[in-house]
């Protein structure tokens, strides 16, 4: 894997990646979007691949290492979901959980098993050497080329959480939410976490190719592009996108990773291959955003509490 | 093999309604699609003979066309056996001599191993039951059962090609219950299965296990989804485990049509999902 930082050659070994030096050792996380292939349904060979980018990324000074939707599994997994699932004590996640034990924080996606059977498309946050934070995907997209609810239970909640960042020395810490893939093709999902008051977007995704024949670009990637930018402009907080590279039964995941701005702007972009992007990322940047754009501020939750209520009663009032 | 493997009743078939749905399936599924008859390759062995005796129950004799594809070293009790199918059932079967087509074709590359020379008999046989289909307006019927689809003991492109299939959903025991219900010649019935690609060639041997076992551990490992500590309990050995579990992993790509590179918006088989019955 190479880095695409600009001045950034070949990623040192034990050296802080240029992407650190630029700024002072105390301001801001320095982010990995790790960018990879995984093997469909081989969560051995995917476990070893992303302890070698977690090595990686601890040489070259990262906080946070963000890899794909369902990274330890792939994606189009079919009738190989229960073979795949892990329960939430395997030793697998033990492993990646012990990764994180000296400050490196970790966002890793698996199917999920629970006790009753149920089978989850979850992004899991590790830091401090635990399980921290667990996102079960809520939409779980089942038209064109999904099929995810025929294999899936669905999520019921979107919570923010802090991010421990414990080797970054934050002044205070982040809060962050996690939105998967379909997730952030759901309006009220950013709007939920926002009100929660997250200063970072966590969006791992498996996202195929398809649609080449407007412009230059894939429809898929125009869309996330639109919404990536919409989602952190609107609400004032970075946005991490991590998307996948590689193919699984002829189709292609486009890549594209990329770190947008609490103004909206993209300020980090993967290519089309695997990679690691870095990236820091900074809070004073959320401040002065926030202070350009006081877009919180000036929510009206009182107002939207209000007609949300009126819109139930409308509802419940039908026949 | 020292596995001690109870044979399983979960194997066991009402034999009389399994025949009626798959006459039922090939009565609809062909005139549904404006045919009337069918053609298929009549090997002398018990999957053939059952589709066969199927397809005369569903269409009558006079719509079912059996064709005899001997190559020069087939065993000739298995065209024995074949006529003898054809007769009990009140078929006329055409005799199509594979060899001279095969042979010229090797006469090129004489080195060729066995496995080659057993691929290209069986998609021979399929370009001659393609032909048969147009001239005699019939559709071809399949004969792989279960067993073979799952470990991919079967020839891509050769007798896994045809229109419709009644047996692929029966396993191999599956297919020998439904044929002495249907009192098929107890002689096919009782013989070793072969797919009489070289002389002397017995399924079971090459294979390296009996049917009898590898249809109560795919039952339990497709059918019932049970785990490897599960299968193990059963009495089933890690090596034989890990064995079939790579056949039926590696041949997947035999059962499903290619890979196409995805593109547009709506690629077919992925997003552009009608069915097969369209519009009939």
């Amino acid at each position: 894997m190479t880095a695409t930082v600009p001045g950034a050659a070949a990623t040192p070994q034990t050296a802080p990646h240029a992407a650190v030096e630029e700024m002072a050792a105390d301001a801001g996380v320095v982010v990995v979007l790790a960018q990879l292939a995984p093997r469909l349904g081989d969560v051995a060979s995917n476990l070893g691949r992303h302890l070698d980018i977690i090595e990686e990324a601890r040489k070259g000074g990262a906080h946070l290492v963000v890899f794909p939707e369902l990274s330890l599994t792939g994606y189009f997994l079919k009738d190989l979901v229960p073979d795949v699932a892990l329960h939430i004590d395997a030793p697998e996640l033990e492993e990646l959980a012990r990764a994180t034990a000296d400050g490196l924080d970790l966002v890793v996606g698996t199917v999920l098993e629970s006790e009753d059977a149920r089978f989850h498309n979850a992004a899991l946050y590790f830091s401090g050497g635990r399980l921290h934070h667990v996102h079960r995907k809520v939409y779980l997209p089942t038209y064109g080329l999904f099929d995810e609810q025929r294999y899936f239970a669905a999520g019921d909640r979107f919570r923010a959480f802090e991010l421990p960042l414990p080797r970054a020395q934050q002044h205070r810490p982040w809060r962050s939410g996690t939105l998967v893939c379909e997730d952030m093709w759901h309006l009220s999902a950013p709007s939920l976490l926002a009100r929660q008051g997250v200063d970072l977007l966590l969006c791992p995704s498996s996202s195929p190719g398809r649609g080449v024949a407007h412009g230059n670009a894939l429809g898929t990637a125009m869309s996330y592009d639109a919404m990536t930018r919409t989602y952190a402009q609107l609400t004032t907080s970075f946005l991490l996108y991590c998307n996948r590279v590689g193919y699984e039964d002829g189709v292609n995941f486009w890549g594209g990773s990329r770190v947008v701005d609490p103004e909206g702007r993209v300020v980090a972009e993967a290519g089309d291959g695997e990679e690691l992007l870095w990236h820091r990322i900074d809070l004073p940047s959320v401040r002065r955003a926030r202070l350009a754009y006081p877009l919180l501020r000036d929510e009206r939750h009182d107002l939207v509490d209000a007609e949300i209520e009126r819109l139930r009663h409308r509802r419940n009032a039908e026949p | 093999m020292t596995q001690t493997v109870n044979p399983a009743d979960a194997l066991a078939i009402d034999a009389g309604v399994v025949e009626r749905i798959l006459v039922g399936f090939l009565r609809e599924e062909v005139r549904k699609v404006g045919f009337e008859r069918v053609v298929l390759g009549l090997s002398g062995g018990v999957d053939s003979a059952l589709s066969a005796a199927l397809a005369q129950r569903a269409l009558g004799p006079e719509n079912v066309i059996p064709i005899i594809m001997p190559y020069r070293t087939s065993s000739p009790q298995s065209e024995a056996d074949a006529r003898i199918v054809a007769d009990s059932l009140g078929l006329k079967p055409e005799v199509v001599d594979i060899s001279p087509e095969v042979d010229s074709y090797f006469d090129r590359y004489p080195q060729a191993d066995r496995g080659r020379r057993g691929n290209k008999m069986a998609r021979e046989r399929m370009a001659i039951l393609y032909d048969m289909s147009s001239a005699h307006d019939a559709l071809v019927v399949g004969t792989s059962n279960k067993t073979e689809l799952l470990l991919g003991y079967g020839t891509i492109h050769g007798d896994m090609a045809h229109a419709l299939n009644p047996l692929g959903d029966l396993y191999k025991t599956q297919v020998w219950a439904l044929a002495r219900h249907m009192q098929l010649p107890s002689d096919v019935i009782e013989k070793a299965p072969s797919a009489d690609l070289w002389e002397g060639q017995s399924d079971e041997q090459e294979l390296g296990f009996q049917y009898a076992v590898v249809d109560v551990l795919l039952y339990n490992l497709v059918d019932a989804r049970r785990t490897r500590a599960e299968l193990r309990a059963m009495g089933f050995r890690d090596d034989f485990l890990d064995d079939i579990g790579r056949r039926v992993r590696d041949s997947q790509y035999k059962r499903r049509p290619p890979l196409i590179a995805k593109l547009s918006a709506r690629t077919i088989d992925r997003e552009f999902r009608y069915p097969r019955d369209w519009g009939r």
